[in-house]
């Protein structure tokens, strides 16, 4: 069985953690770096982008994720996740680990006023379009190059993007009852610890 | 692109889970509580210990000082109006606050009703002593829940008293069959539909947070193992001798809640915690949790 990490200092972990278990993959919960042992994939949940970014600082979580992310190990941003995995963000509120060559920008719809949903498509999972929830939530605002992105707004802003085993997404999976992402995540994920 | 709607405003307190929401007076105080690790802020004229002590009407704040709180940092900033007090909830909105809290730390400006929530683009967050206040809040479109606890006395003991309520009203839910909800949903003066959500899911159908009497680190990480999915910190940080540290301390306690090692860890060296209330010393007119039904 895959073991994945959800990353879970604050935010929506635990609604990473039950999509999961619904994909009977073991899902458990990172606050620590000795948490990470032994996992095959990891996740970055919603939440509060400086909350997380400090408490990963505080933790020494920072140079460890950075390491995996360098050895291609799997790891899934969404929302807070897709900044923490940017290269760099728009603000200086937060440190990214850098893991992926995007430019991400923070609260880029604005407040929660701007918070929406919409459907957009996605070739990577194919038909339906996906239900994407977007929170206070960030976009692409430049991409380097071995970046894929995988979903745009109508209006072209990328909020979907994967670089070899990394995902960032602006939108929540995690909030709907789909499961092709995670899905597609964990195709991404090498069996049963072969790493 | 659908804005407003149920799911990116319950989708939001999903967001803040796990963290600490902490009752602010200035902008540079909304700094400290970023730099700290807060997950929000509630941006407020007074916090609850000195509108306790001021007394007289305490109403929303004023737009200026709400605007330069919002301008000063990046997390979700959330404002409270009085309890029924919709043109309050409306002018929050128009300045485009994040959150809503519909709060008995104010003075109440309707003692009948509550403001209809479903209306608003904005989620709201209502206060609950027990799981039937906590559905009606829900059933008027709150987006999330706290529970009341007693604000502005640093004593977590009343806060402690309402999460039991809750979750121990959701457990006896969970185990009862189904002939039982209507005369369940009516001793409780709550709907029908959601007390069966309730049994379902086995939880509230919203984020429940703490609130009302968290002072130090421990407290925090108490009402998360009674089942807060966050907490909310009033008095309780700029009440106390050293606001940063302690700032920390709590989010710390509150991420990592289940590790006594950790929690011991933080609360070493704090400096001294706000005073505190004792709750039977307080004249009952003068209790805050009451307020609203």
């Amino acid at each position: 069985m895959k073991r994945i990490g959800v990353l879970a200092l604050q935010g929506d972990f635990v609604e990473h953690i039950a999509l999961l278990r619904r994909l009977k993959v073991e899902a458990l919960s990172v606050r620590l770096p000795r948490e990470l042992d032994g996992l095959d994939g990891l996740i970055i949940p919603g939440g509060e982008s400086t909350t997380i970014g400090r408490l990963i600082k505080e933790y020494d979580l920072m140079a460890p994720v950075r390491g995996l992310a360098r050895e291609g190990f799997p790891i899934m941003g969404t929302c807070a996740g897709m900044i923490l995995l940017a290269r760099r963000i728009s603000d200086i509120n937060v440190e990214p680990l850098g893991a992926m060559d995007i430019d991400v920008r923070r609260n880029a719809f604005g407040r929660q006023v701007d918070s929406f949903e919409t459907d957009l498509e996605m070739p990577v999972i194919g038909e339906p379009p996906f239900h994407c929830v977007f929170i206070r939530a960030p976009f692409i605002e430049m991409v380097g190059d071995g970046v894929e992105v995988l979903a745009r707004l109508p209006d072209g802003t990328g909020v979907a993007a994967r670089q070899g085993n990394m995902l960032a997404l602006s939108f929540h999976p995690e909030l709907t009852d789909d499961l092709r992402l995670h899905e597609y995540f964990l195709r991404i994920v090498p069996g049963d610890r072969e790493r | 692109m659908d804005k407003g709607t149920w799911t990116v405003k319950a989708g939001l307190a999903q967001m803040l889970k796990g963290g600490v929401i902490m009752d602010v007076v200035t902008p540079e105080q909304a700094k400290v509580a970023e730099e700290a690790g807060a997950c929000a802020v509630m941006a407020l004229e007074r916090i609850p210990a000195d509108i306790r002590a001021a007394g007289g009407v305490a109403r929303v704040a004023d737009p200026s000082l709400i605007l330069a709180i919002m301008e000063a940092v990046s997390i979700p900033v959330m404002a409270k109006c009085r309890i029924g007090h919709f043109v309050e909830a409306q002018m929050l909105e128009a300045l485009g606050v994040d959150f809503i809290d519909e709060s008995e730390v104010l003075t109440p400006a309707d003692e009948s009703h509550h403001i209809w929530k479903h209306d608003f683009k904005l989620p709201f967050v209502c206060g609950c002593r027990d799981l039937g206040e906590a559905l009606r809040r829900i059933a008027e479109g709150a987006a999330m829940i706290r529970t009341k606890g007693e604000a502005g006395t640093g004593n977590i003991v009343e806060a402690v008293r309402h999460m039991r309520a809750v979750m121990d009203e959701i457990r006896k839910i969970g185990s009862m069959t189904t002939d039982e909800f209507v005369a369940e949903a009516k001793a409780l003066g709550a709907p029908l539909e959601l007390v069966i959500e309730v049994h379902k899911a086995g939880r509230l159908p919203v984020v429940n947070f703490a609130a009302g009497g968290i002072a130090t680190p421990a407290d925090a990480a108490l009402m998360m193992q009674l089942g807060a999915e966050g907490v909310f910190v009033g008095s309780g940080i700029f009440k106390s001798s050293d606001p940063e540290v302690r700032a920390r301390a709590i989010v710390k306690a509150t991420t990592h809640y289940r590790n006594p090692e950790i929690i011991a860890e933080v609360s070493k060296g704090l400096g001294l915690a706000m005073p505190g209330l004792d709750i039977k010393t307080i004249p009952t007119e003068e209790l805050l949790a009451p307020r609203g039904w």
